[in-house]
């Protein structure tokens, strides 16, 4: 008697825990949202509200944190074909590739092709490039837009213009040159005894950028490519200037202790306390020094020159999209409420809330004066979702690890190309 | 249904949920781990079998195994210093009867605080400013020992301080087993070889240690896994600090991260075949002991 007591409850349990994981909308008035941006969701919800009082179509933004969890959210709902109506997809192209090429992501050109590019026109070309695959790309997908920007991020070098004045420099001229940056950040330290320069290195993605914006300027971006696609070594002299820069950054002195060990959190912390005088970081920095120092006095300016023989790029334009679940019901719903989040009066709500940069043109006049100056680098943006060829992970960890070896001061630049280029070269081997 | 079927349903029903949970979150997860590894895979594509490529590249790869000795070297010191810690303090703790149950706590708690928490804040204490606080520092200073005040987290100290950050936060589990282990010794032995006239030390040698030698096999074996597969602290410690702290669990991590997927399998099959062969090494080395000593019928 008892035996099957327990029987009828381990079943009972059985299908409460089965049935419970199979819940199923049945409303096309309800859209579901899957996003990471802690930051936004009061804003997203506001937004919600709004397009449910003017359409009657509820919108739940659901929010999952920190990017590592969303991630792994997303993959598991895409293998178990669980997938919101909208979405968006972390990390590397390739995984956007994934995505596409397994048949979850629609592809978005038509809509944004209807009506004489009516709706495509509206964002900055960058932005789109980043959700695009262009004919013949390397990923073998199929050509298309697959996603819509809400914002665009854009990584550039700060200073602090309270320090910049303390240290009898002019807080209205940053540095242009690498030369000038070092030894700005120099006379701060030696006048102020602060830190000249801070970031969160220990996020190797950060020095990684750094790096591809100096190399960019040390070689253009073609030669750069051909490092990638494997014509040119990195043991060449124009990548081992560019690694010796970060070499004459630790000689300098200006570079924060422990820098490596540096979480870009812990960096943000420092710089909006006035810790140090520059720091190298993206646009969403100003919602963050907003909350930490609203009185923090700072600019962004471009990267500090290496050479003049080749135009600076800037590392941006991939800001956060969100793509629709080709297996969604309510599709053409879910075009709709994108369409609508990225008009104008949406996107400055989104510019006011969450101090970010718009995905679309004719906001510019929303933007906070810190803000403002960065489009004007909308123009010369790079990204390794938009090149060509991209470079393997397992190289770019090796080159990530190698920067901050030098930074450390544990290999010389030489031999980080080295480590790099057998490293390229096993892998091109396979 | 016959009654012997029906008893053995019976039987069999008691432990089928278990059977299910663990079939479910160990033996498929290890076998799957164990396909994946030969295959190239981002978790969304369809896998592509590539042989035993992801093993080569784990065992031609100098950073996996620079990775490996990182985590020896924080191993060898959890093995050395932080279990004869634990050791001594569990003896001593021993003779304390009255005041176990409070050393016991007090002992355990580092162990039961979550990684992340004693890796935060262990950078605020021993980083300068602007990371941390220099809190350690200032207590040395404090204390008149300003001399000794470091970059702990800098290139010269940082493995090493990783080291005994982990053994510090993790003597607890080796001090309760061995004073388990301890206390399970009957105390007339110890009465009969005081009558004998045993000195402290013969009786340590002769009755504390032999009694002992399982449960040291053990906490060897267990700070041996444990070690090699450390990683929360140390991510939050360090992050890695330019391979200088990178474990292989973190190679693991960061190749998942990266979505190469069939080679983040490959690096836990190979770690878990070495681990899988040091800890029979470990026991067999322990029972020889034993034999050597007596304990166990030879």
């Amino acid at each position: 008697m008892y035996v099957k007591r327990m029987l009828k409850v381990i079943l009972f349990f059985i299908l409460v825990s089965v049935t419970g994981s199979c819940t199923k909308r049945e409303k096309a008035s309800h859209l579901v949202i899957w996003h990471w941006m802690v930051d936004r969701q009061a804003a997203f919800q506001t937004l919600a509200e709004k397009y449910e009082s003017e359409t009657g179509v509820k919108v739940d933004f659901k929010l999952f944190f920190p990017p590592d969890i969303y991630s792994q959210k997303v993959i598991a709902a895409a293998r178990a074909g669980n997938l919101p109506d909208m979405f968006g997809v972390l990390g590397e192209k390739r995984m956007l590739a994934s995505f596409v090429k397994a048949g979850h992501i629609l592809d978005l050109t038509p809509f944004m092709k209807e009506d004489g590019n009516i709706w495509m026109s509206k964002f900055y070309p960058q932005t789109l490039k980043i959700v695009s695959f262009p004919p013949d790309n390397t990923y073998e997908v199929s050509p298309g837009i697959y996603g819509v920007p809400i914002d665009t991020t854009v990584l550039q070098f700060l200073y602090n213009k309270n320090l910049f004045q303390e240290a009898d420099l002019n807080p209205q001229s940053p540095p242009r040159s690498f030369d000038d940056f070092i030894s700005y950040a120099q006379q701060v330290k030696r006048k102020l005894g602060i830190d000249g320069f801070i970031c969160g290195w220990a996020e190797s993605w950060l020095l990684n950028a750094l790096a591809t914006e100096w190399a960019i300027n040390l070689m253009g971006e073609e030669k750069f490519l051909k490092t990638l696609k494997g014509d040119v070594p990195y043991t060449d002299k124009d990548w081992i200037e560019v690694f010796s820069l970060f070499a004459k950054l630790r000689e300098s002195g200006i570079l924060a202790p422990n820098i490596t060990t540096m979480t870009n959190k812990e960096a943000e912390d420092a710089f909006a306390k006035s810790k140090a005088v520059f720091s190298f970081n993206g646009s969403w920095a100003v919602n963050v020094y907003k909350q930490l120092n609203p009185k923090l006095e700072y600019a962004f300016f471009p990267l500090p020159r290496v050479s003049s023989n080749f135009p600076i790029k800037v590392w941006g334009g991939a800001g956060s999209s969100f793509m629709i679940n080709a297996y969604s019901p309510y599709k053409d719903k879910a075009v709709e409420f994108l369409k609508w989040l990225t008009l104008p009066e949406q996107q400055k709500f989104l510019i006011e809330a969450t101090n970010n940069l718009p995905a679309i043109r004719g906001c510019e006049d929303s933007l906070p004066p810190v803000l403002k100056s960065l489009t004007e680098s909308f123009s010369f943006l790079t990204h390794p979702d938009v090149w060509p060829y991209n470079e393997d992970s397992r190289v770019i960890e090796v080159m990530n690890r190698g920067l901050q070896q030098i930074v450390m001061g544990l290999k010389t630049p030489l031999e980080v190309a080295e480590d790099i280029q057998s490293t390229k070269e096993r892998l091109l081997r396979r | 249904m016959s009654r012997s079927s029906w008893d053995r349903f019976q039987n069999f029903s008691f432990i089928l949920p278990a059977l299910v949970i663990f079939s479910i979150f160990y033996i498929y997860p290890f076998f799957y781990t164990f396909i994946l590894s030969f295959q190239d895979y981002d978790f969304i594509s369809t896998p592509k079998f590539i042989g035993f490529s992801n093993f080569r590249e784990v065992l031609t790869d100098k950073e996996w195994w620079s990775s490996m000795y990182n985590g020896a070297f924080i191993t060898f010191w959890a093995l050395t210093f932080q279990n004869i810690l634990a050791f001594m303090l569990a003896l001593g703790v021993d003779r304390v009867i009255r005041m176990n149950k409070f050393y016991r706590v007090v002992f355990f708690m580092l162990p039961i605080l979550s990684e992340i928490i004693i890796g935060l804040l262990m950078k605020q204490l021993l980083s300068s400013e602007p990371l941390g606080r220099d809190i350690f520092n200032r207590w040395i200073t404090n204390l008149g020992l300003g001399f000794l005040a470091q970059d702990w987290l800098g290139t010269q100290h940082v493995r090493l301080v990783t080291a005994l950050v982990h053994c510090w936060k993790g003597f607890g589990w080796a001090f309760v087993i061995f004073l388990a282990g301890l206390q399970n010794i009957p105390q007339q032995l110890y009465e009969a070889a005081h009558i004998d006239g045993a000195s402290a030390w013969q009786v340590f040698r002769k009755i504390t240690l032999p009694l002992l030698t399982p449960v040291i096999a053990l906490v060897l074996v267990l700070t041996i896994l444990g070690t090699m597969q450390a990683f929360a602290m140390i991510l939050a410690l360090t992050g890695g600090a330019g391979g200088l702290t990178e474990v292989p669990v973190m190679r693991i991590y960061n190749h998942l991260r990266f979505r190469l997927v069939g080679l983040a399998c490959g690096e836990g099959v190979i770690l878990g075949l070495i681990l899988i062969v040091v800890s029979f090494g470990m026991f067999f080395i322990s029972k020889k002991i034993r034999e050597k000593y007596g304990v166990l019928p030879s």
